[in-house]
C-alpha cells in the first residue's frame, strides 16, 4: 500500500513523541497482561477442572475426614467410571517458605481419574512397588533441583508429628500449560501405617469420574443422599463448581483487578487520544494541501486512523512481549503463593484487541475532524 | 484571449455570472458579484486587487475548493459547480495543480516523495511514477536534490519543488496563490522565470494571484478584482523608488 | 554464572537510574516550590496557560489522578489486611499450643494439660478462677452474601469466659452464648459478609441447629470474621475426641508476665507445649497473604507509575511543543532559560498536586469498605476493610508530585534550551 509510506513518515515526525506514545501503550499492555495473568491464576482451578469429575467432601467442614469405607458404597451408584481418594498432608520441607501441596494418593486409581498428569511407565512402576515412594510435579522438582532417587524429608505436625522420608521415584507432567505441576504424591498405605490409630481409616476427599457428564447432578445427589444423616455427611459437586466456589472466596480480588484494568484502559485512551489530537492540530495546513491535491476526505481519515493503529499495534506488541519475558521471573518471585502464572494465547489476543480498540478510539475523533476540515479554512492566510 | 465580459468562447475555462457571498457575524458580504472569465490554453493570467477583494476566493472557486453562491464554472466542458464533493475531489486531482504561498511541502517527505504525491492517486506503476517525477524535477532544475528534505532546501528551491508537484500529473491548469510572496527578490525572480518557461515552452495554462506588480508584470495579462468583478489590467501609477526599479 | 552477572549489571543500572530519577524528582519538587519566589516568570502566566489549554490539562490531571488513586487503593487494601491480622490479639494474652505446631489447627492439647497450664504463674485470675480459654477451630462453609456460594468460615469453639480473656472484644448486639448449648455469637464482619449470621437467626451446620444470640466487635481484628461457640459442643459436632482441644489462650497478669509464664510452662515435664504471644501468632498467620498482596500491589503501582510518567511526559512534551512560540517570546523578551524551567516546574507541580488531590478524594469513599478473601494459611475466609490513613494519602500526593515533576522536567529543559530563533520560526 503506497500510502503506508506516508503514514510511516508521519509517525517519525516527532521521534520523542512517538517513543513516549509507544511507551505508554507498552506499559499499559504490560500491566494488562500482568493483571490478566494474576486473574487467570486465581481462576486456574475452575479452568482446568475436568468436566466429568466430581469432588466429594465432608459436608460439615472441608477439613473433616470421610471414612474410606464409603468408597464401596459410592461405587454401587450407577454411572461412575472410577474413583480415587486424597488426603491433604500439609507438611513442611525444610522451611515454611518452601510451601508446595502434598497429597496422599491412591496409586491404583490415580492415573485413571487424573489422566492429565502423565508419569513415565517405568517410574510409575517403581513407585507402585515402593511403599516409601513419592512422585512429584515437574515444577517443584525443578524448584528444589531434586533428582530421581533423592530422599526427601518432610516434617508434619498434623498426623502425629515427626519427620517422614520419601524416595523420589518419579516426576509427572501436565498435558496443558495450565495444569498444576507442583504437587507431591505419596502412598496411602504408607500414610495409613504411620498415622495414630485414632486417625486411621479416613480420607480427605473423594474424586470420581462419571461416564456421562450430563449425569453429574443425579450422581452427586445420589451420593449425598446415601450418606445423609450418617456421622459423616457428604457434599458432592462437580470439580468446576468446587473450584469456582473456591475462587469466589477470593471474590473481590477479581473485581479489584478489573477495576484497575479499566482505569488503565481509560487513562491510556485519554493520553493517546490527546496526543493524536495535538498531532493532527499541528498538521492542519499539510492535510489541507493533501486535500487540495486531490486526496479524498475519507483518505485523510484513514491516514490518521492508520497512524494511531500503527502506534497501538507496535506499542501493544512491545508491552506484551515484555510481559512474556517478565512473567516467568515474577512467577519465581512469588514461588508457591500462586499457581503457575502463564500468559495464555487467549490473553495475548485479548490484549492486542484492546490495544487496537484504543488505537481506533484515539484516532477517530481527530481523524473525523481532519476529514471534515475545509481546505479553504485551513489555508486561510495567517 | 482572456475575456472578462462574458463574451469569450474559451473551451478551457469559462466562468459566467459567478457570485460568492459570505455570512460573517450576522452580516452578508458579497465578495464576487456576477464575475465572468474566459481563459484559453497556454495563457498566463495574473489577478491583482486590494486585500480582501476576493482574489483567493476566486482561486478557490476555480480550483473546486469552494462552491459559489450562484453562477457557473466550466473547465474543459465540465460544469464543476454541479459536482458532488467526492467527484470534485477526483476532478481536482486530474485537472488542477496548486501552488501556495507557504505550507506547500510535507516536511517529513523528501523532494521526490513530495512530488510523487499527486501520482499516488493515479493507477501508474512505481516505475512510471518515478519516470514522471524525475522528469519534472529536471524541468524545475532540481534533479540533483531529489532526496533532500524541505528543511534542507532554500525557500526558492522549496517553491520549485512545489511547482514540480503541481505539474507532475499534467493538470489542465495551474492555480498559484502568491507563489513568490514568501521569497526574496532573487528567488522570486527564479520562480517567475520558471513560470514563464512553463507557459512558453510547455504550453501550460497558469492563473496566478499576486499583490506584487513586478510579479504580475511577468504574466501575459493582468486582471484586477474590483467590486466583485474582474477588470482588464490598466497601468496604475506607482511611486518609483529613487534608486530605480530593482 | 553469566546469568548472575547479567542480572547484577541490570540491577546496577536500574539502581543508578532510580537514584538519578529520585534526585531529579526531589530537585524538581524543591525548585518548583521555590519558583514563585525565585523565578522571574509570574505565576499568573501558569494559571492562565493551564486554563487556556484546559483539555490537555484535564487529560494530564486524570492520568495522574487515576494512578494515585490506584496506588492509594491498593496499598490501603494491603494495609487493611495487615491491620486486621497484625492487630489481632493482645500483648497481654499468650497462646499455648502443642510443641512444634505452626498453627492452632495442627495443635492438640488435652484437658489435663490445660489444667496444668492453669496453675502456672503469671496468669490473671478473677472470681471464677484462672482466665484461660481452651479452644478448637473448625472451618465451616457458609454462603457469602455477595455471591451466594460457600466460603469457608472460621468457627472457633471457646470457653464461655472468653470475653474476659480477649478483653478487646465486646458484645454489641444480643448476649454471649450460654455454656453447653447450641448457641453462637458472630463477629461483626462475619455477620456482614456471610448469610444468616444475624441476631435471632438459626443456622445449620454439622448436623445441628445453632441459634445466633449475639454479635461481637473485636476491634477490627481477624476475630471479627469468626463465629464463636462453646468448644465442647463444637468438638462433638466436628467428631473430634472429647477432651482434646487445639490451643489454649491465657490472659496474663500483665504483658511483662509473659516470660515468667512461658518459662514455667515450657519447663514443666508434664507438658510438651510452645508458648507465643497472641499478637505474634496472628501476625505470623498473615505473612503469606500480606506478602502476596504487597508484592502484587506494589508491582501494579510501580507499573502504573511508569505508565503515568510516560503519560505525563507525553502531555508535557505536547504542551511544550504547542507553546513553543510562547516560550521563545518569553526568552526573546529576556527571561533566562532558568526562569522558564522554574516556571514549567511550578506548573507541573500545580497540575500534579491538583491531580493527586482528585485521586485521593476519589478513593476516600473506599475507606472502611469491607471485602473478604481467603487466607491460605488458615484455609478460611477473612473479611477485612480498606484502611486509608493520613500518611497513606500523603504518600499518594507525594507519588503524584514525583510523577508530575518527572514528566514535566525533561520537556521544560528541552524547551528552555532550544535556540530562540528556531522556536520563533515554527509558525
Amino acid at each position: 500500500m503506497r500510502f503506508g509510506g506516508l503514514i510511516l513518515a508521519n509517525l517519525f515526525r516527532k521521534k520523542i513523541r512517538l517513543a513516549l506514545t509507544l511507551g505508554s501503550f507498552a506499559v499499559a499492555l504490560f500491566l494488562f497482561a500482568f493483571l490478566g495473568v494474576v486473574r487467570d491464576a486465581f481462576n486456574r482451578g475452575a479452568d482446568v477442572a475436568g468436566a466429568d469429575r466430581l469432588v466429594t467432601i465432608n459436608r460439615t467442614s472441608i477439613i473433616n475426614p470421610i471414612p474410606l469405607s464409603y468408597r464401596d458404597k459410592i461405587l454401587r451408584i450407577p454411572g461412575i467410571k472410577c474413583i480415587t481418594h486424597n488426603n491433604w498432608f500439609g507438611g513442611v520441607y525444610k522451611d515454611e517458605k518452601n510451601f508446595f501441596p502434598q497429597f496422599v494418593i491412591d496409586p491404583e486409581n490415580q492415573r485413571q481419574v487424573f489422566p492429565e498428569f502423565s508419569v513415565p511407565d517405568d517410574q510409575w512402576n517403581t513407585f507402585l512397588k515402593d511403599r516409601e515412594g513419592a512422585v512429584v510435579g515437574a515444577r517443584t522438582m525443578e524448584r528444589f533441583h531434586w533428582k530421581i532417587g533423592d530422599r526427601i524429608p518432610i516434617k508434619t505436625t498434623l498426623y502425629g508429628g515427626g519427620s517422614w522420608e520419601f524416595n523420589l521415584d518419579g516426576v509427572y507432567h501436565g498435558k496443558q500449560a495450565q495444569d498444576d505441576e507442583t504437587q507431591f504424591w505419596f502412598q496411602w498405605d504408607y500414610f495409613e501405617e504411620r498415622i495414630p490409630d485414632r486417625l486411621k481409616g479416613n480420607i480427605g476427599w473423594y474424586v470420581l469420574r462419571v461416564e456421562n457428564p450430563d449425569e453429574s447432578p443425579r450422581i452427586a445427589k445420589a451420593i449425598d443422599q446415601e450418606f445423609a444423616n450418617s456421622p459423616y455427611e457428604t457434599k458432592t459437586e462437580t470439580e468446576s463448581a468446587f473450584a469456582a466456589g473456591w475462587v469466589k472466596q477470593f471474590g473481590n480480588i477479581q473485581f479489584l483487578i478489573v477495576s484497575i484494568g479499566s482505569v488503565v484502559f481509560f487513562t491510556l485512551l485519554l493520553v493517546t487520544g490527546n496526543t493524536m489530537a495535538i498531532s493532527v492540530r499541528e498538521r492542519t495546513a499539510e492535510l489541507a494541501v493533501l486535500k487540495a491535491i486531490g486526496f479524498s476526505d475519507r483518505s485523510i481519515l484513514f491516514f490518521i486512523l492508520g497512524e494511531s493503529l500503527a502506534i497501538a499495534l507496535v506499542g501493544g506488541l512491545l508491552g506484551l512481549l515484555l510481559a512474556t519475558l517478565a512473567i516467568p521471573v515474577l512467577a519465581n518471585a512469588l514461588n508457591g503463593m500462586l499457581p503457575n502464572l502463564i500468559l495464555s494465547p487467549k490473553l495475548l489476543a485479548f490484549g492486542l484487541f484492546t490495544a487496537l480498540v484504543v488505537g481506533i478510539a484515539s484516532g477517530i475523533l481527530p481523524g473525523i475532524g481532519a476529514m471534515r476540515m475545509r481546505v479553504v479554512n485551513a489555508l486561510r492566510r495567517v | 484571449m482572456v475575456k472578462v465580459d462574458g463574451s469569450g468562447t474559451s473551451s478551457l475555462i469559462q466562468v459566467r455570472d459567478l457570485d460568492k457571498t459570505y455570512h460573517r457575524g450576522g452580516e452578508e458580504i458579497d465578495v464576487l458579484q456576477g464575475l465572468n472569465l474566459d481563459v484559453n490554453q497556454g495563457e498566463f493570467v495574473a489577478f491583482m486587487g486590494p486585500s480582501g477583494s476576493g482574489k483567493t476566493t476566486l482561486l478557490n472557486l476555480l480550483g473546486g475548493l469552494d462552491v459559489p453562491t450562484r453562477g457557473s464554472i466550466r473547465v474543459s466542458g465540465d460544469e464543476i459547480t454541479h459536482m458532488s464533493a467526492g467527484k470534485l475531489t477526483e476532478w481536482r486531482s486530474r485537472h488542477v495543480g496548486f501552488i501556495f504561498q507557504i505550507y506547500n511541502l510535507i516536511p517529513v517527505l523528501n523532494a521526490f516523495q513530495n512530488v510523487e504525491l499527486p501520482l499516488l492517486l493515479t493507477k501508474l506503476s512505481k516505475a512510471e511514477r518515478r519516470d514522471h517525477v524525475e522528469t519534472v524535477l529536471s524541468v524545475v532544475g532540481l534533479a540533483d536534490r531529489m532526496k533532500h528534505f524541505p528543511r534542507q532546501l532554500s525557500g526558492g528551491q522549496e517553491q520549485r519543488v512545489a511547482i514540480a508537484r503541481a505539474i507532475v500529473a499534467d493538470p489542465t491548469f495551474l492555480l498559484c496563490d502568491e507563489p513568490t510572496g514568501d521569497l526574496d527578490r532573487k528567488s522570486a525572480d527564479e520562480i517567475m522565470r520558471l513560470m514563464e518557461e512553463l507557459v512558453a515552452k510547455y504550453h501550460k495554462t497558469v492563473l496566478m494571484v499576486t499583490h506584487d506588480p513586478l510579479v504580475a508584470a511577468r504574466a501575459q495579462t493582468t486582471l484586477h478584482l474590483e467590486k466583485g468583478v474582474l477588470v482588464e489590467g490598466r497601468k496604475i501609477p506607482q511611486a518609483i523608488p529613487a534608486g530605480g526599479v530593482e | 554464572m553469566l546469568e548472575k552477572l547479567f542480572f547484577g549489571l541490570l540491577l546496577a543500572i536500574a539502581a543508578i537510574l532510580a537514584l538519578v530519577l529520585i534526585l531529579a524528582a526531589v530537585g524538581g519538587i524543591i525548585a518548583g516550590l521555590l519558583a514563585p519566589f525565585v523565578g522571574s516568570v509570574p505565576i499568573s502566566y501558569n494559571f492562565r496557560s493551564v486554563r487556556a489549554r484546559w483539555t490537555s490539562t484535564i487529560v494530564a490531571i486524570l492520568g495522574i489522578a487515576g494512578t494515585v488513586g490506584v496506588f492509594v487503593a491498593v496499598l490501603s487494601l494491603a494495609r487493611g489486611f495487615r491491620a486486621t491480622l497484625v492487630a489481632s490479639g493482645s500483648p497481654g494474652n499468650a497462646l499455648v499450643m502443642r510443641a512444634g505446631a505452626t498453627s492452632e489447627m495442627m495443635g492438640g492439647i488435652t484437658l489435663d494439660s490445660v489444667k496444668v497450664v492453669q496453675d502456672a504463674p503469671g496468669i490473671a485470675r478473677d472470681a471464677s478462677g484462672p482466665l484461660v480459654t481452651q479452644e478448637v477451630v473448625g472451618v465451616v462453609p457458609f454462603p457469602l452474601i455477595s455471591t451466594g456460594t460457600d466460603a469457608n468460615v472460621q468457627v472457633r469453639g471457646v470457653s464461655p469466659n472468653v470475653l474476659r480473656i480477649r478483653t478487646f472484644a465486646k458484645i454489641i448486639q444480643g448476649r454471649m452464648f450460654d455454656p453447653g448449648v447450641s448457641e453462637l455469637v458472630a463477629g461483626k464482619n462475619a455477620s456482614r459478609t456471610y448469610s444468616g449470621l444475624t441476631l435471632g437467626n438459626t443456622v445449620t451446620f454439622g448436623g445441628g441447629r445453632w441459634q445466633v444470640v449475639g454479635v461481637f466487635d473485636a476491634g477490627g481484628s481477624s476475630f471479627d470474621s469468626e463465629v464463636w461457640c462453646d468448644a465442647r459442643i463444637l468438638n462433638q459436632v466436628l467428631k473430634r475426641p472429647d477432651n482434646i482441644f487445639q490451643s489454649a489462650t491465657v490472659h496474663l497478669v500483665s504483658p511483662d508476665s509473659f516470660e515468667q509464664f512461658k518459662d514455667a510452662v515450657t519447663s514443666d515435664p508434664r507438658l510438651n507445649v510452645d508458648v507465643v504471644r497472641e499478637i505474634d501468632y496472628y501476625a505470623k498467620q498473615s505473612t503469606t497473604m500480606t506478602r502476596l498482596i504487597t508484592i502484587l500491589g506494589g508491582l501494579v503501582a510501580a507499573i502504573m507509575a511508569i505508565g503515568a510518567i510516560f503519560g505525563a511526559l507525553n502531555t508535557m512534551y505536547s504542551a511544550v511543543a504547542e507553546r513553543g512560540r510562547e516560550i521563545a517570546t518569553l526568552r526573546a523578551l529576556g527571561f533566562s532559560p532558568w526562569s522558564v524551567i522554574l516556571s514549567f516546574l511550578f506548573e507541573a507541580l500545580l497540575i500534579s498536586f491538583v491531580a493527586s488531590l482528585v485521586g485521593c478524594l476519589a478513593v476516600l469513599p473506599l475507606n472502611g469498605l469491607t471485602t473478604s478473601t481467603m487466607n491460605f494459611q488458615t484455609f478460611s475466609s477473612l473479611a477485612f476493610a480498606f484502611k486509608i490513613t493520613f500518611d497513606l494519602l500523603l504518600m499518594g500526593v507525594l507519588f503524584g508530585l514525583v510523577m508530575g515533576v518527572l514528566g514535566g522536567l525533561l520537556p521544560a529543559i528541552v524547551a528552555a534550551l532550544r535556540p530562540v530563533a528556531v522556536s520563533l520560526r515554527e509558525l
